[in-house]
């Protein structure tokens, strides 16, 4: 519901959504000090449980990932490696996942935080998993 | 397919107009140029896979995937749909209870035929199917409308189509109306649906024989000319509009309506597409 909601009223959910980001904004000046040891195991599990989970972000469609548990990955995206690397900022890595359409209005990938797919916690999970790789 | 069952199925109406890609003429009755947008579909395919003759896009994604295709071959030397083209010729010609019968429906007593659906009905002002065409028969003789996605209605689709193999698709566009009605099908194609936010052409198009999880969309070039399809994975023959209705609830939205006004322009504008590819119907699909 909460879905139509946004797609529907396009003055209100806008203003709703630039405060949601100036929040997200804040939370993640916090987060991108953090270490990769400040995610737990729990989170982590939790980020690979959703990365492969069908229901939830079925990354794992499009995304391969070098985890033995990830088989027969899809390749509609590029590969997920050397995340810490290419993504020293966890921020870009969490918009990415938000709403990869304002990188590339374009793309195949669904907005998984701007549509309500996946929780913000979810997301930090999901985060979380990938910087293992 | 893989991707995705719905959860949230109902919740998901989000209409996110993104019409981009391979669409080249434009998205008004002023500017939408049917055959341009056909001749650029043909061109994009035959760019990305320059090895594909033209005329192989009616076998779908087993034109593009060699792996597969020898498989698909083999199940065709015994098709699946076999007993359907027989059955549903059975039904064409078993006559109504007032004597009439399928054939006094339509041209041809309905032999050959299926190159001319969808078509344009100007006294009902709206795009007509094959497989609406066969309902307004039945209803129009005393009898009840069958269901739109299997069963019957696909078996008669299926001999119709069968008689009609090798020919040409010949969708005609003559005036606005039908014009209009083309938009609104181009417009469903390219346009985001929902929760997950894709479009057909996100899949057909641009993600046409690539990987998702473990399914190969095909190419919209000739999507549609094999259609009733018998799929593996249905183990029955089924319409068009129910694989229309599985690719929706794949991406998350609500499913349309089959044979509903905006599935069938959708049809109108696929099979538009197709114009020039030969019939080949009934199909089998993994
Ligand atoms: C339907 C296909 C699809 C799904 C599902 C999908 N992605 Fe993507 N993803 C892509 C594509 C395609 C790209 C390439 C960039 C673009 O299109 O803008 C991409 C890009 C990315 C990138 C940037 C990679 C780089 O090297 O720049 C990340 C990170 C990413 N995806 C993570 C995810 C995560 C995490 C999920 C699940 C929660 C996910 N994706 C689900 C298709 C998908
Ligand atoms: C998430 C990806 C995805 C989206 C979005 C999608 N499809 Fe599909 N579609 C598939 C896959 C995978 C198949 C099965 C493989 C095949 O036969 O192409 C398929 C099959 C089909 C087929 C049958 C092809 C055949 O040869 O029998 C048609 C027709 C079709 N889709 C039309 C559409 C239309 C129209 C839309 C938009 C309303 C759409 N699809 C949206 C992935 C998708």
């Amino acid at each position: 519901m909460l879905i139509f909601h946004e797609e529907k009223n396009e003055e209100k959910p806008m203003r709703k959504n630039i405060i949601k980001h100036a929040l997200l904004g804040l939370v993640l000046i916090g987060a991108s000090s953090m270490t990769l040891a400040d995610y737990s195991a729990d989170q982590i599990a939790k980020g690979k449980a959703l990365y492969l989970n069908k229901k939830a972000g079925n990354c794992i469609a499009c995304h391969m990932i070098p985890d033995a548990d990830a088989k027969l990955p899809g390749n509609q995206g590029p590969p997920l490696l050397a995340m810490k690397a290419r993504f020293p900022d966890p921020k870009v890595l969490r918009m990415q996942i938000w709403d990869p359409t304002v990188k590339n209005p374009t793309t195949i990938m669904p907005p998984f935080g701007k549509h309500w797919i996946l929780s913000e916690d979810d997301i930090d999970a999901i985060v979380a998993y990938l910087y293992q790789y | 397919m893989k991707i995705i069952k719905s959860l949230l199925a109902g919740a998901s109406l989000a209409l996110v107009a993104s019409i981009t890609q391979a669409a080249t003429s434009g998205n008004t009755l002023a500017s939408v140029d049917p055959e341009a947008d056909r001749l650029a579909l043909q061109s994009f395919f035959q760019k990305r896979f320059p090895q594909v003759p033209v005329d192989d896009y009616v076998n779908g994604i087993y034109a593009l995937d060699a792996g597969s295709r020898e498989q698909w071959e083999e199940i065709e030397e015994f098709p699946p749909y076999e007993f359907d083209v027989e059955e549903g010729e059975v039904l064409f010609n078993t006559p109504f209870a007032n004597g009439k019968s399928y054939a006094d429906c339509f041209a041809n007593e309905g032999v050959g035929i299926r190159q001319n659906f969808p078509r344009w009905d100007e006294s009902q002002g709206k795009v007509v199917t094959l497989e609406s065409a066969i309902n307004q028969c039945r209803e129009a003789n005393g009898e009840k409308k069958l269901g739109w996605k299997k069963g019957k209605i696909a078996q008669i689709s299926a001999y119709m189509a069968y008689t009609s193999r090798d020919n040409v698709f010949d969708v005609q566009i003559p005036n606005d109306g039908a014009k209009a009605a083309y938009l609104d099908g181009k417009q469903s194609f390219y346009t985001r649906r929902g929760q997950l936010n894709m479009s057909c052409a996100n899949c057909h198009v641009a993600g046409s024989n690539v990987l998702i999880r473990a399914d190969l969309p095909g190419p919209a070039l000739g999507h549609v000319t094999h259609f009733p399809v018998f799929r593996s994975k249905w183990g029955n023959l089924g319409t068009l509009h129910r694989r229309y209705a599985g690719c929706q609830s794949n991406v998350r939205g609500v499913s349309q309506k089959a044979q509903g006004e905006k599935l069938s322009n959708l049809e109108f504008f696929q099979t538009y597409m197709s114009n020039g590819l030969v019939v080949n119907g009934p199909g089998a699909r993994k």
